[in-house]
């Protein structure tokens, strides 16, 4: 830098002096807009997908792949019409729910009491045992399973579908629900024992009800884990026990992608799921953080 | 309350009630053990052996398979390309889930909405979303070269593009998981005590000050929690890959997790891509016990 510049900026600053107060104003307004701003660009990272899906499922199959994307059009509902009746939709859509269902109910009467006596009892190797569960790459079972389903009969069937997503539900609901019984105070149940009732008693008739909101929040979040799931489909179903994701991929293996069906299938199967986890937004953190952190 | 009841019945119910401790967790614990460590023995077992599916015979080849996969280009590529991808994955997502939480810890309208609007993508499911992605990347039709367009930014080809590849998908896992990291940062920024910033901004620190000398230093146990997820899951990414590009252009997007799948699941050989599937848990479980052993140290 040449001197001369060096006395330029030395002059700038001597004969322009702001007050205090403006350059706090000024201070104030440029941290504003730099938040708003962040927040703004932020807001259409995270959103843009789900809406771009939406709008998407909307337009004809000539406006889907029209370039420049059309951005106001005439919505139509053809492309949901066709995804139910081109498709049996529906029975995936029970697949899918039948799936989950059964897998979470299991997973509730075995996880339940699991994580129960983990919480009171304090018995960290169960803690141990079921993290190194959730640590695992499901494909370190999937082997063993696909060759004992093929000499079962297994693969290609609803219930055993169930029993290998209950490698996922399972260990998230007895980490969900141990912290929620490490909150409920030791008294109401030492009361109860007092009173002479048992302690399977105390169990079913003080602690389950007490953790009513935990109970739902497992409920939802494993419910949601195993709706997602599709390695294990994809490896051990077959044509009686295609799932949502199953069938939303199945839109894209034929030559020509049928755009406005897929988008149209992957809302269908996006909205329920994003409907549940609003009721249980409040348990998100502490949920699938297996504790670690309470939310 | 409950009757007493009397004989060996009533007695055998006492006892039970006992040991419900033991009782209790059974169920589970044997399901554990059922699903879990015996399949990962017999994926061991199953590594040091050739099976025919067929013909449903084995015959045992000792390490052989790990010698093969270790001297294999497309092994060595995929084990570099899964550490590549889980370290952007993760630095990625944490930064932007630390910028999310610092916004939502701020006081201002409709911040309730917009931690939803936030949280939608981790729920979102991964098959659907990615396949949504995978249109957006689209070179000639996709909405993300046409955004670029307006910016003055020549066409990109994502993931069609094998250097590329690898930075497109790892932008679709930190859309669905950079949510995640604010979640829990933003409980850890919450659970912070205030005194500590009070007396700072007394003394007369920035924002940003405060920022880097107290805040950062606070939520570091947070902070591994965080990374010990999040390292956990990027390691583990199949859906999102698999749906978007299925390893390729060639080989370029072939994680561990999906070389193992294409050798165990699409050549169908079951004795290599066990032996593959064995280092992979390995790294992952690995890689894990040394977070979670920071994370211990870190609160002893």
């Amino acid at each position: 830098m040449d001197p001369g510049a060096g006395a330029l900026i030395g002059m700038s600053f001597a004969t322009f002096r702001p007050t205090n107060r403006m350059r706090r104003r000024l201070e104030r307004t440029a941290e504003r807009a730099l938040f708003h701003g962040t927040l703004a660009v932020l807001l259409v990272f995270f959103l843009f997908p789900l809406v771009w899906m939406v709008l998407s499922s909307l337009k004809t199959n000539v406006q889907v792949t029209e370039f420049p994307p059309l951005w106001l059009f005439w919505p139509t509902w053809q492309n949901y019409a066709d995804v139910f009746t081109k498709n049996p939709f529906y029975s995936y859509m029970l697949n899918s729910t039948i799936i989950a269902l059964a897998a979470v109910g299991v997973g509730l009467v075995v996880g339940l009491p699991a994580a129960y006596t983990m919480a009171r009892y304090r018995q960290t190797s169960l803690g141990v045992l079921f993290l190194s569960m959730r640590i695992l790459p499901s494909i370190a079972l999937l082997v063993p399973l696909f060759v004992i389903y093929r000499s079962l009969g297994l693969i290609n069937s609803l219930g055993g579908i169930v029993i290998a997503h209950l490698i996922i539900v399972v260990p998230l609901i007895v980490w969900i629900m141990a912290g929620f019984f490490e909150d409920i105070p030791k008294e109401l149940e030492e009361a109860a024992l007092i009173d002479g009732c048992t302690r399977a008693g105390t169990f079913v008739r003080i602690i389950l009800p007490l953790s009513k909101p935990g109970i739902v929040a497992a409920t939802i979040l494993s419910f949601i884990a195993s709706w997602n799931n599709f390695i294990f489909v994809l490896i051990l179903g077959g044509r009686d026990t295609i799932t949502l994701p199953m069938a939303v991929y199945g839109f894209v293996s034929f030559e020509d992608v049928n755009w406005g069906g897929l988008n149209a299938a992957a809302t269908v199967i996006t909205v329920p799921i994003l409907v549940l986890s609003l009721v249980v937004q409040r348990y998100l953190a502490g949920g699938l953080t297996m504790g670690a952190v309470k939310g | 309350m409950t009757p007493v009841r009397r004989g060996i019945g009533g007695w055998l119910l006492a006892a039970a009630d006992r040991n419900v401790a033991i009782l209790f967790p059974l169920p589970a614990v044997l399901l554990v053990l059922g699903l879990m460590l015996y399949p990962l023995g017999y994926t061991i077992a199953l590594s040091t052996r050739s099976y025919d599916l067929g013909f449903r015979r084995y015959s045992f080849v000792g390490l052989s398979h790990y010698a093969e996969a270790l001297t294999n280009q497309r092994f060595l590529d995929s084990a570099i390309r899964t550490v590549v991808f889980t370290v952007m994955s993760v630095v990625g997502s944490i930064v932007l889930g630390l910028v999310m939480a610092l916004i939502l810890n701020r006081e201002f309208r409709g911040a309730r909405w917009a931690r939803t609007a936030f949280l939608l993508p981790m729920v979102a499911t991964p098959v659907a979303t990615s396949l949504v992605w995978m249109m957006m990347f689209n070179p000639s039709l996709g909405v993300l070269n046409y955004l670029l367009g307006l910016m003055g930014i020549p066409p990109s080809l994502w993931v069609a593009d094998p250097l590329l590849v690898i930075p497109s998908i790892v932008l679709v896992d930190i859309w669905h998981f950079a949510p995640f990291a604010m979640l829990i940062l933003l409980a850890g920024l919450r659970s912070l005590p205030s005194e500590p910033f009070e007396s700072a901004m007394i003394d007369g620190a920035s924002r940003w000050q405060s920022f880097w000398h107290i805040a950062l230093p606070l939520l570091r146990p947070i902070l591994l929690v965080v990374v010990i997820f999040r390292t956990i899951d990027s390691l583990k990414v199949f859906d999102i890959i698999w749906v978007i590009t299925a390893g390729g252009p060639g080989f370029s997007s072939e994680t561990l997790y999906v070389y193992a799948y294409n050798q165990a699941f699409k050549y169908l050989d079951l004795g290599y891509g066990s032996a593959v599937i064995v280092v992979f848990t390995v790294l992952v479980a690995v890689t894990s016990l040394m977070w979670i052993r920071a994370r211990e140290r870190l609160s002893a």
